[in-house]
């Protein structure tokens, strides 16, 4: 009994002492349950909305009013045709588009059936279902409304069928909303940010565990030549896993690669340099591998939860999209999956690709700040 | 020529803590030069100063002409260092280990190609150069260390307690080695506790907390103390230590077997001394007095020095 006591009570004395372990002890279900609790939350509302009306009628800026009203459309502007469709979805300006043809509302008063058509992005199985399902309720009600006017109006049963607005969605990307199609481009931003990430910061913090890293620094080697040389050999490394996982992805669950994979390669460099910085910027704060692993394990938690790989970013409350925006994963995710799924072009990746080379900006520069050829 | 390290008033603190405190001294050139002092006196925080890893917080060093604050990296491509870890990449060969130092030091390709094999034969490791770092014993491990550290030819050598772990044989083929490098012309500056090594060491800096104690030979050094030794058998040693301690002109008494290495201080002669105190006859066997050695002074220098820290 006292000898088992003596482990316990050593043990305890080394979790308090070990400072980031108990930070981890204490952090991480609140973290875990903040993560999940935002992230975890399907109730897609706030969707970015773009209106192709070809009508220009009271009906039809009525119908996208009422859209609005819902709370589940944002519209974010207007378009004309489907090539402006396509590019906003592509370039995640919106990801449903309301289309409206000519003479809607003169055919819906004169009480003939019209459809109106909803392009949805299926990249993301989630955000389908909730765009769709409210777009056609409000199209029914609307129907509904307008018969009984219609009834009051001329005093006599309606011979015509009584759903005169019909809502048809199109969807475009995914039709047949498979999962893996969503998943497997994600992934690769996954594997890429656990694997670059832990293995930088573990490979420095193997060099100081071991005092080879003293050897190095009171060499006359620069720190660039230092930490360029260091991450050369881990760019191939992120290459050949985006290589094997799409490849895969592609071979087994039969995901298309619609966009052109020379820029998606060379739009990759982007991200694997904002992991690497990040893995660096850890290595600088770990004493030990131990601890660089727990910091790698702290950051993936909010990537893979928060950055819109397993729930929808559209679902998420602004603090959980606010802090999402500074992971370079969530921005690299729009790119794989814009140019995966959706044949995004360069131009219409420019605002991601703005944000990952800001982000992997500023961490080089705080990691060359921290990164000194001095001990202390 | 001008000495290949000077330093003036160097300082160095960690927050509170004063590691070296203003500790001044030159090493000329060929010399091995020794910094000797206790665990945490601040052999190694000089020495890092004098690499250019560690800022000094006050005063100053030149290196090989080169100020250590402020140019760092040139004083980094004329030293070789070599830490008692040894800071073997320790799953690489032998062989992949100075190839890798041989690059960092900037050697070409060439240079590297007939580099390697020619130091890897001088140390005689050529029949071990496909072998994993990490099997190698202490005593190997060491010879590579010094091999991958002076790969570059440098004219200076820090040696930071560098026969740590390693068993007396290879301690001593070490010392041969590097009185070879010096003798070669190149200077050496190696931190140790083990007095036997001081006394193989040109010149001696003694430190303690933080301060420079005494510079010179280690006759001079040994000298400056003004002790006297002596060797006393006895049979009871530690009765003969209760009775020896206490008296005013005993600076040391030390236990060695069934012997006792007895200090003294002002011209005392230790083994009179023993007989007044301990009494003639079966009590004091074989007595006779001893040249003082490195560790007798050191010993000295550190009671006197608290002597002087009670007395202020």
């Amino acid at each position: 009994m006292n000898r088992m006591l003596a482990i316990a009570w050593k043990e305890m004395i080394q979790a308090r002492r070990d400072r980031l372990t108990m930070g981890m002890m204490v952090g991480l279900p609140i973290l875990q349950l903040l993560l999940f609790g935002y992230a975890i939350n399907t109730d897609v509302r706030h969707i970015a909305t773009v209106i192709y009306d070809q009508d220009h009628s009271a009906e039809s800026r009525g119908f996208v009013r009422r859209m609005e009203a819902t709370g589940f459309y944002d519209v974010v502007g207007h378009v004309d045709g489907y090539e402006q469709i396509g590019v906003a979805l592509r370039s995640r300006e919106a990801m449903v588009a309301l289309v409206v043809p000519p003479r809607f509302g003169a055919e819906v008063e004169a009480g003939r059936t019209v459809q109106l058509q909803l392009v949805v992005d299926g990249s993301d199985p989630q955000v389908v279902a909730a765009a769709t399902d409210t777009a056609m309720s409000l199209a029914s009600a609307r129907s509904s409304v307008l018969s009984v006017e219609r009834l009051q109006r001329l005093g006599q049963p309606a011979a015509a069928p009584t759903q005169v607005i019909a809502l048809e969605p199109a969807i475009w990307y995914n039709p047949d909303l498979r999962t893996p199609v969503f998943i497997v481009p994600g992934l690769v931003g996954v594997i890429l940010t656990m694997t670059l990430v832990m293995f930088t910061a573990m490979a420095i913090a193997r060099e100081r565990e071991r005092g080879t890293l003293e050897q190095l620094i009171v060499s006359p080697i620069r720190s660039t030549e230092l930490t360029v040389g260091k991450l050369l050999p881990y760019i191939g490394v992120g290459y050949l896993q985006m290589t094997l996982v799409l490849g895969v992805g592609s071979w087994v669950f039969d995901v298309p690669i619609v966009g052109s994979i020379g820029l998606l390669y060379l739009l990759s460099v982007f991200f694997i340099a904002a992991s690497l910085a990040v893995g660096l910027l850890f290595s600088t704060l770990a004493k030990t591998q131990q601890q660089a692993m727990q910091m790698s394990f702290f950051f993936l938690l909010p990537n893979i939860l928060l950055s819109g790989f397993m729930f929808p970013w559209e679902a998420m409350p602004a603090p959980a999209r606010w802090l999402s925006t500074i992971l370079p994963l969530t921005h690299y995710l729009r790119v794989i999956r814009g140019i995966v799924l959706k044949g995004a072009s360069f131009a219409e990746l420019r605002g991601e690709l703005i944000w990952l080379a800001g982000l992997t900006l500023i961490l080089i520069v705080v990691v060359s700040m921290r990164f000194q050829k001095k001990l202390d | 020529m001008e000495d290949p390290v000077v330093a003036e008033g160097l300082s160095r603190n960690f927050g509170k803590l004063v590691a070296v405190s203003d500790v001044s001294f030159r090493v000329h050139r060929g010399e091995i030069f020794g910094l000797l002092g206790p665990n945490g006196a601040g052999k190694s925080t000089t020495l890092r100063m004098l690499c250019g890893i560690l800022d000094p917080s006050s005063g100053r060093a030149t290196v090989v002409g080169f100020d250590v604050a402020t140019e760092p990296e040139q004083v980094k491509q004329n030293i070789g260092y070599m830490t008692q870890r040894f800071s073997l990449y320790e799953d690489l060969t032998v062989e992949e280990n100075l190839r890798f130092y041989a690059g960092i030091y900037g050697l070409s390709r060439t240079e590297r190609r007939a580099r390697v094999p020619e130091e890897l034969d001088r140390a005689g490791l050529t029949e071990r150069r496909d072998q994993i770092s990490g099997t190698l014993s202490g005593g190997w491990k060491q010879r590579l260390a010094l091999v991958c550290a002076t790969v570059h030819q440098p004219p200076l050598l820090f040696l930071d307690e560098p026969t740590a772990g390693v068993d007396p044989v290879s301690r001593r083929e070490f010392w041969a080695h590097i009185h070879r490098i010096a003798s070669a012309g190149t200077t050496v500056i190696v931190t140790t506790h083990y007095m036997d090594e001081a006394e193989r060491c040109h010149r001696l800096a003694f430190i303690f907390r933080g301060s420079l104690l005494d510079i010179g030979t280690p006759t001079e050094v040994i000298e400056r103390r003004n002790i006297r030794v002596g060797v006393i058998s006895t049979p009871d040693v530690a009765a003969a230590m209760d009775l020896l301690t206490p008296h005013p002109a005993i600076d040391e008494v030390a236990p060695f077997g069934d012997r006792l290495r007895l200090a003294t201080l002002g011209g005392v002669d230790p083994v009179a001394l023993a007989h007044e105190v301990l009494g003639a006859g079966p009590s004091v066997g074989d007595a006779r007095e001893v040249a003082p050695n490195v560790e007798d002074a050191f010993v000295a220098m550190v009671h006197s020095e608290a002597r002087n820290g009670d007395g202020s």
